[in-house]
């Protein structure tokens, strides 16, 4: 008979593998069927690396951030210099030669727009996590604001409220593919490494954390770390998904559709941030062909504009009243245990705790 | 004189922002919750206003008031009173929802567009004292603030209810125990915080010209900023906030030299970033809300 703990982490990786091996189906499927299809299903494979990523921190820590989009930002942003062609470059922004001559293989840019996000996570970060309750979140949204207004206005570097164009587009569903597995990987081994699980006593108990000896706000800046890296790729991955950035898409908008995704899920376990990026996307797929319109013999019913976000909204709030833990809750995904003896051992004890903010 | 006019000018403005955030600060002091949605609140004033047009002035002002409270009591009934028990954090993303819901609602019955809308346009002149130029609304915004604090402080120290909401703020779980009903004292939460905003969109709408489906997110955003630098849950606090975020962004937008003032909001929540470093709980603090082991 086997250790407990050694159960314990072949369970975690046997969940991870069970995962990614559900991504990589419904990527292949995707593969098979009609291009609309493709580009949906790579959008929301686009939007998991982003979901994970925020899960690194979000969901370890327990601690909500509203500030993660600006590490989208950064990075789309940051890759997008590095990347468009020095000629148009020159009519869209006036940056400094060096950096105007500046272009780089798409790969190289992509892992130093990430980098460079993680750095810049590190500065923000490094005061703000020392901060509690509440205020944590709410500097976080600070954070959004003051990168939104600078990619906003900063008319030189970012080309300010117009649309910076011209981005080669090299993502496609096997690129997006990889960098989900990727974050997959780092997501697990991250939430089941000694590390992960000091930041989740002090999720549980921050009192009783410090006590033990766990310097949470040290804990929470590595976890945000890593979790701005991947954000930050998923934000690579989108700009050069669709071509084009814009201070705007980094906003509100995708803020709130990414924390939706986080929720409806369960934002306390991988299997749940997959199974919300899963919902989430096809919900609002249908919303959007709706939108479009839907022909039935002669007739075609189509619905105003905004019934995607209306539904949305609808679903998020109803999960909050009656599964506030999400759909998941604490569950990871496993071999279904039909006639097995229950040998293995049992969930880990789930204390009723809330997100961090009380 | 340059001085006396950002002086003025940051008053008015930050009259504005005192009553947003006092209408955000009533909710989280009793129950706990950010309302970010109190900014659609203020939007479908505006729209009220809009429906109503071409009625005298004082019937739009009237409807968008029963209007906005009306709506900010449903709203707490259906989302808010079966979350009541979650954190704030929950609390606050289900706000979010609502806020996201009830725009795109609007977006969907108005148009993405903002509509034009003409109320009390006579106020937009300016009275003129020497050097000094004070439109009357603003004036007028400071005026009505001024006066809604004094009737706000007055119906807390010597109306029943007043003090029921003060010891609900207080210790929420004591007050229920000495027999405080919950319900009520939440109710009239959200509809002094439901007129509050009617109030706001009035204002906004006179100074605009317009409405849209996105015109509280910004009042809202900066209403947040004042509630939680003024102490969330007290509520001397967001007043005391409101007029602070006031005066700092007139300031920046003064003081700033002439190639960094479009920066002015990035500065702004830079300084509340440093700000909650130097004082997360907030400029003043109830004695409930230290952090107790």
């Amino acid at each position: 008979m086997a250790e407990p703990w050694a159960i314990e982490r072949e369970r975690k990786i046997r969940s991870c593998l069970l995962l990614a091996a559900l991504i990589v189906l419904a990527a292949v499927l995707a593969a098979l069927g009609p291009p609309a299809l493709q580009r949906t299903v790579t959008e929301a494979i686009i939007n998991l690396v982003v979901v994970l990523g925020m899960f690194i921190f979000v969901g370890n820590s327990g601690v909500l951030s509203f500030g993660h989009i600006a590490f989208m930002a950064v990075a789309g942003y940051s890759s997008a210099i590095m990347t468009i062609p020095p000629a148009k470059k020159a009519v869209l922004l006036k940056l400094p030669p060096s950096l105007e001559a500046l272009q780089l293989p798409v790969g190289a840019a992509a892992l130093i727009a990430a980098a460079l996000t993680g750095l810049f996570a590190l500065v923000v970060g490094a005061p703000i996590m020392r901060l509690k309750g509440i205020a944590l979140p709410m500097a976080t949204f600070g954070v959004l604001m003051v990168v939104h207004v600078v990619t906003a206005n900063w008319q030189e570097v970012t080309g300010g409220r117009q649309a910076l164009v011209g981005l080669p587009v090299y993502v496609n569903l096997w690129v997006a593919l990889g960098a989900v597995l990727v974050t997959l990987a780092v997501a697990a081994a991250y939430k089941g490494s000694r590390r992960g699980l000091l930041l989740q006593c002090a999720r549980e108990n921050e009192v009783a954390a410090t006590a033990s000896g766990i310097d949470p706000a040290r804990e929470r800046l590595l976890a945000f770390v890593i979790s701005a890296v991947f954000v930050g790729l998923g934000g690579v991955l989108f700009a050069h998904f669709i071509g084009t950035v814009t201070a705007n898409t980094f906003y509100l908008n995708i803020t709130f559709t990414t924390l939706a995704m986080l929720v409806v899920g369960g934002m306390r376990s991988l299997t749940g941030a997959v199974v919300g990026v899963a919902v989430v996307s096809t919900v609002s797929e249908i919303f959007r062909t709706i939108e479009k319109g839907v022909s039935i013999g002669d007739l075609t019913l189509s619905a105003p504009p905004g019934l995607q976000e209306i539904a949305l909204a609808l679903m998020m709030l109803l999960i909050l009243i009656f599964r506030p833990q999400g759909l998941v809750g604490d569950f990871e995904l496993d071999w279904p245990k039909w006639g097995r003896r229950k040998s293995a051992p049992a969930e880990p004890a789930t204390t009723d705790q809330r997100v961090h903010g009380s | 004189m340059n001085l006396l006019q950002s002086l003025i000018d940051a008053c008015s403005l930050g009259a504005v922002y005192a009553l947003a955030a006092l209408g955000i600060g009533l909710t989280f002091s009793i129950m706990r919750l950010i309302n970010f949605a109190h900014g659609e609140l203020i939007m479908i004033g505006g729209y009220t206003l809009y429906m109503s047009a071409s009625q005298p002035y004082l019937v739009m002002g009237l409807a968008a008031l029963l209007v906005v409270t009306i709506l900010a009591l449903g709203m707490e009934r259906v989302a808010f009173r079966p979350l009541r028990r979650a954190s704030p954090a929950t609390l606050l993303i289900a706000s979010f929802a609502v806020s996201f819901l009830l725009q795109h609602v609007a977006m969907m019955i108005f148009g993405a567009r903002p509509v034009a809308i003409d109320f009390l346009s006579p106020l937009s002149q300016s009275l003129e004292i020497g050097p000094l130029r004070v439109p009357w609304l603003q004036l007028l915004a400071l005026g009505v603030t001024l006066m809604l604090l004094a009737a706000l402080s007055s119906f807390f120290r010597w109306t029943a209810i007043g003090v029921q909401m003060r010891a609900a703020a207080e210790d929420f779980t004591m007050a229920r125990l000495v027999g405080i009903p919950a319900n009520r004292v939440i109710a009239a939460a959200f509809a002094i915080s439901g007129t509050l905003a009617s109030i706001v969109s009035v204002y906004m709408v006179a100074q605009t010209g317009g409405a849209s489906y996105k015109m509280g997110v910004n009042m809202v955003l900066f209403a947040f900023v004042a509630s939680v630098i003024g102490g969330m849950g007290s509520l001397a606090g967001a007043a005391l906030g409101g007029f602070l975020v006031g005066v700092v962004s007139v300031l920046l937008q003064t003081y700033l030299p002439e190639g960094m003032r479009l920066y002015r909001d990035a500065f702004l929540f830079a300084l509340f970033i440093a700000f909650l470093l130097w004082r997360p709980q907030g400029l003043l603090v109830k004695a409930s809300d230290r952090e107790r082991v």
